[in-house]
């Protein structure tokens, strides 16, 4: 059930984004220091994303960091924003949101772990 | 809540109960052989430890698994170490295997120099052929190319790395369900192999015993961790006229077994550490056990396999 809802939910997004035809995630190479630039932080813990949806502002950094023993990584549902490596406990992965919308991401290694990226305007 | 065993059609009397009762973990493999039909398993310890050899039959390989060279965590600081242990229980075995399976996660993060150390460490090992099939562990960065490259060309591999392969009237096949994984889902095998795996078995016939190895479990163990193979139905569906079918996975670092049919399914140890049993712990990953315990708990299950026959035979042994 979760997993055709996943599914579902997954499909209809893609189509959303499609059709509103959003290019969006500028990838930022490293982490940004501007001070005006409010990092937001999701801690990858017991194979899960905390917090699992994450409202940001259009501009602004998200970083992951993996404190589990297990290598995870962060891909985007519908290849929206470039993926991450597999990063190995205690490394980080950044990036910096563009265009407003919703969107998935997943770990390729652990496909249960799902997270959402809402950008507000 | 129903948890990695969602029904029971032989009732072959695997529950929680039984299932934790057989369920082992650490640094060994298991001694597969083949005689008329019947396909029998022995852990590492309980071959090493015979004084006669095995009985004379016609084939005899062996599994290992999710060696994960590379990780140093508290659940075993020396994964290559305990490899070795492994590999000497090989090279004590009477009758040496005719050759090793070995169903992924050879590495922890897909390095080069992990490969390296594995290979390395492999030469030890009387017995050298070796067959492969990748663990997502393996096929982090690249799709799995380095993996293929280093351990899939000697069996020209297709697609992603699937392949088959005969071993004295025995039908192999080696699957794929680490790639291509889909946002909230389990393993998957994909149309390409499915379709390829349809074409490979049509012209066997049905008494040809077929042994499938692929990394992660060919049934649903417990999907809430990801242990399972989303389209593993079709795969099984492919095989269910063959007389005698032994499916061996990895992946979840305990052994498991399942009946239905004439198909047996088997999980193997991990060569590094642990993971809990489905749904004791919030979440699968590496279980940190006393040290002492570590090695002590090698090789707990026996298992035997008749042909024809919907029973499986479970001996469990306490090392310690």
């Amino acid at each position: 059930m979760i997993t055709l809802n996943a599914r579902k939910k997954v499909a209809a997004l893609s189509c959303a984004i499609a059709f509103l035809n959003l290019s969006l995630f500028a990838i930022a190479g490293e982490m940004k220091n501007d001070a005006s630039t409010k990092q937001n932080r999701i801690e990858i813990k017991d194979f899960a994303f905390n917090p699992q949806t994450i409202t940001v502002k259009s501009g602004e950094t998200v970083t992951w960091i993996n404190r589990d023993e297990e290598p995870h990584t962060i891909v985007s549902v519908g290849k929206q924003f470039k993926k991450s490596t597999a990063l190995d406990t205690d490394q980080e992965f950044t990036i910096t949101v563009g265009a407003p919308g919703t969107y998935d991401y997943f770990c390729s290694v652990h496909p249960k772990m799902t997270g959402t990226i809402v950008v507000a305007k | 809540m129903s948890d990695y065993i969602s029904h029971d059609h032989e009732h072959d009397g695997i529950d929680r109960r039984g299932f934790l009762q057989c369920m082992a973990w650490a640094g060994t493999g298991l001694l597969w052989t083949i005689s008329g039909g019947v396909l029998v398993s022995k852990t590492l310890a309980q071959v090493a430890r015979a004084a006669e050899p095995l009985p004379a039959t016609d084939l005899s390989f062996l599994q290992i698994s999710d060696s994960h060279i590379g990780f140093s965590k508290e659940a075993n600081k020396d994964v290559t170490e305990t490899f070795k242990i492994a590999l000497d229980r090989i090279n004590a075995m009477p009758t040496p295997p005719s050759f090793l399976i070995h169903t992924g996660d050879i590495s922890q993060l897909s390095k080069p120099e992990e490969f390296d150390t594995f290979d390395e460490v492999l030469k030890s090992c009387r017995t050298k052929d070796v067959f492969y099939v990748p663990g997502e562990h393996d096929v982090l960065n690249d799709g799995g190319k380095l993996y293929r490259d280093r351990y899939l060309k000697s069996v020209e591999g297709k697609g992603s790395g699937w392949y088959s392969f005969k071993k004295n009237g025995v039908h192999f096949i080696g699957l794929v369900n680490v790639l291509d994984l889909q946002a909230g889902g389990l393993g998957q095998l994909g149309d390409e192999q499915l379709e390829w795996l349809e074409a490979d078995v049509k012209d066997l016939g049905t008494s040809t015993p077929i042994v499938v190895f692929a990394h992660i479990p060919l049934w649903a163990v417990y999907p809430q961790w990801g242990w399972g193979t989303s389209d593993s139905e079709r795969a099984l569906g492919y095989l269910k006229r063959f007389g005698s079918v032994t499916v061996l996975n990895g992946h979840i670092h305990q052994v498991l077994q399942k009946v239905e049919g004439n198909v047996t399914f088997h999980t193997a140890m991990s060569t590094a550490f642990p993971q809990p049993a489905p749904g004791t712990a919030p979440n699968p990953g590496p279980l940190t056990v006393p040290s002492e315990k570590l090695r002590s708990m090698l090789g707990l299950t026996s298992v035997k396999y008749l042909q024809g026959k919907s029973s499986l035979a479970v001996v469990d042994s306490n090392l310690s």
